[in-house]
């Protein structure tokens, strides 16, 4: 059974093709997964009877030789998607017992395809947060524990904590993430996974809970690269009922692994080291910029001047694109209804009630930077701020094919840490909102373990909709690394 | 940049939260620190640089005008916490 | 200057701007696919956007920007080709996104111009400030139960198009003749339908007074009057109320008011301490709209003649007074059918009769020139009848109102009821002769110097033929007869 649940999905998927694995089986191993790993509460809801009849229809394709690219391919669904006729919370109190009548587009081009959902995964609420503590159904705790404190649970990452979790834990094969500033990627380095975000707009929006809608990018996370490109290639697409969807066509992402980077440039951003950096994520770095070399690519020292401050104007712009965005989290229409004598009170009890700490501190912070007096100031210039941060990336391109970064600054830490100040959990995303601002394609790729034994990610950007560039260095360097650690807790 | 109790009520109001009186403060606090760290954009010299509007370099796309949605009044009440004979219902506005 | 109002301690100014809302003639609504016909069943005309159910995402109807563009250049107005839809942020039930999206810093059509055609025969010029597009919101209703409001999302997402004006107007008239003639505009080109009764035109009123040739003063926005007829009353009642407190020592606040036509008067809107921190920002869901100077030229393209130029050419082909003209093309059917009338016709006669005849019957009956009982070519036959003398302009009438009853034409029952005009000199001779010498005592005062009494005569003859008798010859043969 365990080495079931060790497939990646480009052997179960080969494996079901040729008939060797059913797909009834394999599902049905996830299932019992899933209900293993519940002490990790990775999952919001979890949907058996869905993916073992997804599973069936795989069985009946597979066998009259048809199907889709992830027949039988059981995975953790984020509870940002909707899901046509399952609760879809967001993480949030506000979302009470909303089931939606619509399915999103990327989880309906995944079960197009052919996957399974195994359920709906966990998250900080509304996506806000880089440690999954803040959503209204609790915390998810990492399936790796350090050397030094086994005991002490640790957090997953976030926003896409559980989807992270649940991967690592082998109690998802993949799962869908979204990132809005690092919310993919940070988890997937915490937990040990490869996590992308695609550029903005290869994915469509259509159906997933917007946090700030110029920066959300839907995404998947999983254990390797070539998964990861298998998985892209299912969810990514034109969709015309996203004005933000780009019309490309989605190459083919498995066929851009192998090879080497020998015509490649690979840029290496000086602001990116930063003072009081733990010694065991510059030379991780190191390692990476080494292994690249190896492998033949051209290492070259760049400078993105603007990057320190792509994270304050990431706490401008994503904050207030989500005051509006939350502002339809009325008691109307959907969710919950708080009650008050008057509209206002009511208003004011639902929000209030529904939504916690984190989401009420980004929702007021947003609410005040884009009103009367203050929005020049904050909110048009963190706008400009963000051009610039664009501009730098533009410049790059013109010297090297993708920038090598480190994926966080640090490694997993414990349920609880850096609770009682924002900032210092902001500073998780440091690496990763740079790309987000400026909306280009990057990855994750865990490449070693930190000293106290917890994986630790490098991070790839690229030029935008050029995931294929990326896909093939990340597979680069996945080799390089030879990362085969496993978390302490396992589902099977 | 600090932001003090009644701006804190000011805005909560504006964003529909109840924020009790008692809360104020130590939220008063939370914002401002938020707020003087990101003071730090004001360095950078935007000067005749336009603000991000999208990151997409697309032209925006365009429907036909026809009735291709709608006409399911289910779909679109079965999720409201309270309704009536097809409508939604909310406490009386008093205009 | 007639525009003055009077106040106690003198002549005031009144300084009027409108922005009208206008429902785009669209089948589907500014973001989403859900239908716009009005009068449907509660919330079946709502998609799943339109209830800003989580997730969704709005894709712009490619017609309310033709729609918004077409209409930019009847204004003769700038067309922007870069432009930028934005969200307006406010908590209301009948505005599910908790934000409408409109166009805030950068509207589709900037400033602009037309001219107003005024009562008196007048024209002037007024100022068009901005047109932009934004969404309308659902329909709240307050009279269906004790103690909750009742919200139907049906128009919620409809697109309309606001048109401000500058703050050119000078009097309810004007203000009257600005929504006028912007109605015309927009149902010339078919961009709205112009039906204020089923709320598809509604206008914001800004009014302010001050002294004449004094700065301005402070306005007040009388917020959504949905008639012309309110809209000058309003005006008027605002105008009164303001001049009233300035002159008792008073200022006036800046600040929206509702106009209760019931009562008469304007009172102010319960003011929410935040009423007006919008919070715009670009709407991140939407890429701004970059049109093609080549877009734009094929859609002037489709423009039709506008009023205006209809006007000038009514007033040059036709020799028609201003005012004539302007009655005559402010709707598009009423001008064409005139012109079916007109054609090889006298051009005047055609005129007199389409606006008084006409016209009064189907004012008096509410009925649209489209379904007028009396066709273009059945009133062009029967001003040829009068033409060629066939019938007299006094018995055209009697046919007239025949023709309406039955929808007959004018032949046929002139025909059927030998209202043939008699131009025989001897039929005539022989009914004046017959009074003339039935009343002597009259003749005898014609002839002892008082001749406005052939008038009388001309009466008798007239009523004796029964109206039929060619009153130019009547008046000719008696003369003769009664000087010789």
């Amino acid at each position: 059974m365990a080495g079931m649940l060790d497939l990646t999905i480009a052997d179960a998927r080969d494996a079901m093709r040729k008939g060797d694995l059913a797909p009834t089986e394999f599902v049905g191993a996830y299932i019992k997964a899933v209900e293993t790993a519940r002490p990790l509460n990775a999952y919001v809801t979890e949907t058996p009877d869905r993916a073992m009849d997804a599973a069936k229809g795989s069985e009946a394709r597979l066998a009259k030789g048809e199907g889709g690219a992830l027949e039988g391919i059981p995975l953790g669904i984020k509870d940002l998607f909707c899901t046509e006729g399952v609760l879809s919370t967001a993480g949030s109190h506000i979302l009470d017992g909303f089931e939606p009548t619509y399915e999103s587009t990327v989880s309906g081009n995944l079960l197009a395809a052919g996957a399974a959902m195994l359920g709906k995964c966990n998250m900080d609420e509304f996506a806000m947060g880089s440690a999954n503590m803040t959503s209204y159904y609790g915390p998810v705790e990492n399936p790796w524990r350090a050397l030094d404190a086994p005991d002490k649970k640790l957090v997953p990452g976030g926003s896409s904590g559980g989807s992270a979790a649940a991967v690592a834990a082998r109690a998802a094969l993949g799962a869908t993430g979204t990132d809005t500033g690092g919310s993919i990627r940070q988890p997937a380095a915490f937990t040990g996974l490869v996590g992308m975000k695609p550029t903005y707009g290869r994915c469509s929006r259509w159906g997933v809970i917007a946090f700030a809608s110029s920066l959300d990018q839907a995404g998947p996370l999983t254990r390797t690269v070539r998964d990861t490109a298998i998985m892209l290639g299912a969810m990514a697409g034109h969709d015309s009922k996203d004005s933000t969807s780009v019309d490309l066509p989605v190459p083919d992402y498995e066929a851009a692994l192998g090879g080497d980077v020998r015509n490649l440039k690979i840029g290496v951003p000086k602001e990116y080291r930063l003072d009081g950096m733990p010694a065991e994520i510059e030379t991780l770095w190191q390692l990476g910029i080494a292994w690249l070399k190896d492998a033949g690519a051209q290492i070259v020292d760049i400078s993105l001047p603007h990057t320190k401050y792509a994270l304050p104007a990431y706490y401008i712009v994503a904050p207030a694109e989500a005051s509006s965005n939350l502002a339809r989290y009325d008691g109307v229409r959907f969710g919950l209804r708080v009650d008050g004598d008057t509209l206002q009170e009511m208003y004011e009890n639902t929000r209030a009630e529904g939504f916690g700490d984190e989401v009420k501190r980004r929702v007021l912070i947003g609410t005040y930077v884009l009103s009367a007096g203050y929005y020049d100031a904050y909110y048009l210039q963190a706008q400009k701020v963000r051009t610039r941060i664009a501009d730098d990336f533009r410049k790059a391109w013109e010297k090297v094919d993708a920038v090598l970064t480190p994926t966080a600054p640090s490694a997993a830490f414990a349920q609880g840490e850096k609770m009682d100040d924002p900032i210092a959990m902001y500073l998780n995303d440091i690496f990763t909102v740079p790309a987000s601002m400026a909306g280009l394609p990057a990855i994750s790729v865990p490449a070693g373990l930190s000293a106290q034994g917890l994986p630790l990610g490098l991070h790839l950007i690229g030029k935008p909709f050029d995931e294929e560039t990326v896909l093939h260095i990340a597979n680069v360097l996945e080799q390089a690394a030879g990362f085969d650690a496993e978390p302490s807790f396992l589902a099977g | 940049m600090s932001i003090d109790k009644a701006t804190v009520a000011k805005i909560a109001t504006l964003a529909r939260i109840k924020v009790p009186e008692e809360d104020r403060e130590a939220l008063a606090g939370e914002l401002s620190n938020i707020l003087g760290w990101v003071e730090q954009l004001s360095e950078v010299d935007t000067d005749n640089v336009p603000p991000m509007t999208s990151v997409v370099d697309a032209v925006a796309p365009k429907r036909k005008d026809a009735v291709t949605d709608g006409g399911y009044r289910d779909r679109v009440t079965v999720n409201a916490p309270a309704a009536a004979k097809g409508f939604f219902t909310v406490p009386k506005v008093v205009e | 200057m007639a525009s003055l109002m009077k106040g106690r301690t003198g002549d005031w100014e009144i300084v009027i701007g409108l922005e009208i809302h206008a429902q785009v003639t669209a089948d589907a609504k500014l973001f989403s696919g859900a239908s716009t016909a009005f009068g449907a069943e509660p919330n079946t005309q709502v998609s799943l956007v339109d209830a800003a159910m989580p997730g969704m995402l709005p894709v712009v109807n490619e017609r309310s920007i033709e729609q918004a563009v077409r209409t930019g250049l009847a204004l003769n107005a700038e067309v922007r080709l870069h432009s930028v839809f934005a969200r307006k942020n406010y908590f209301y039930p009948d505005l599910p996104q908790g934000y409408q999206i409109s166009q805030y810093e950068e509207p589709i059509i900037g400033e602009g111009e037309i001219v107003i055609d005024l009562p008196d025969g007048d024209s002037k010029p007024v100022g068009i400030e901005r047109l932009h597009l934004e969404q309308d919101a659902g329909k709240s209703l307050h009279d269906q139960h004790p103690s909750q409001s009742y919200i139907d999302l049906n128009r919620s997402g409809v697109t309309l198009m606001e048109i401000v004006s500058k703050p050119d107007m000078r009097s309810a008239d004007e203000a009257a003749a600005y929504i006028e003639k912007i109605r015309s505009i927009l149902r010339y080109i078919g961009a709205c339908d112009g039906n204020m009764q089923e709320g598809s035109m509604r206008a914001d009123v800004n009014v302010s007074v001050r002294r004449p040739g004094e700065a301005l003063g402070t306005r007040c926005e009388i917020k959504n009057v949905n008639s012309i007829r309110f809209v000058r009353q309003a005006i008027d009642h605002e105008a009164a109320r303001q001049i009233e407190i300035i002159e008792d020592g008073g200022e006036i606040d800046q600040e929206t008011r509702l106009y209760d036509p019931d009562r008469g008067e304007t009172r102010s809107m319960r003011t929410k301490e935040d009423a007006h921190d919008y919070r715009y920002f670009p709407d991140p869901d939407l890429l701004p709209v970059d049109l093609e100077q080549s877009f734009v030229d094929r859609l002037k393209q489709t423009l039709p003649e506008l009023p205006d130029q209809k006007k000038a050419r009514f007033i040059d082909d036709y020799g028609l007074s201003p005012y004539d003209a302007s009655v005559l093309v402010a709707e598009r059917e009423t001008a064409e059918f005139y012109e079916t009338v007109a054609t090889g016709r006298d051009p005047k006669l055609a005129a007199n009769w389409v606006m008084s005849e006409l016209f009064g019957r189907l004012n008096k009956a509410d009925i649209a020139i489209a379904d007028s009982p009396v066709s273009a070519e059945a009133l062009g036959g029967l001003i040829d009848l009068i033409a060629d003398d066939t019938i007299s302009g006094r018995i055209a009438k009697d046919v007239f109102n025949e023709m309406v009853e039955t929808g007959k034409d004018a032949a046929a029952i002139v025909e059927e009821k030998g209202l043939k005009q008699i131009t025989d000199t001897g039929a005539i001779e022989g009914i004046i002769d017959t009074i003339i010498a039935e009343n002597p005592d009259n003749v005898a005062q014609y002839q002892g110097g008082n001749t406005k009494v052939v008038g009388w005569f001309v009466g008798q003859v007239m009523k004796a033929s029964q109206g039929k008798a060619n009153p130019k010859l009547v008046n000719e043969l008696l003369r003769k007869k009664l000087d010789a």
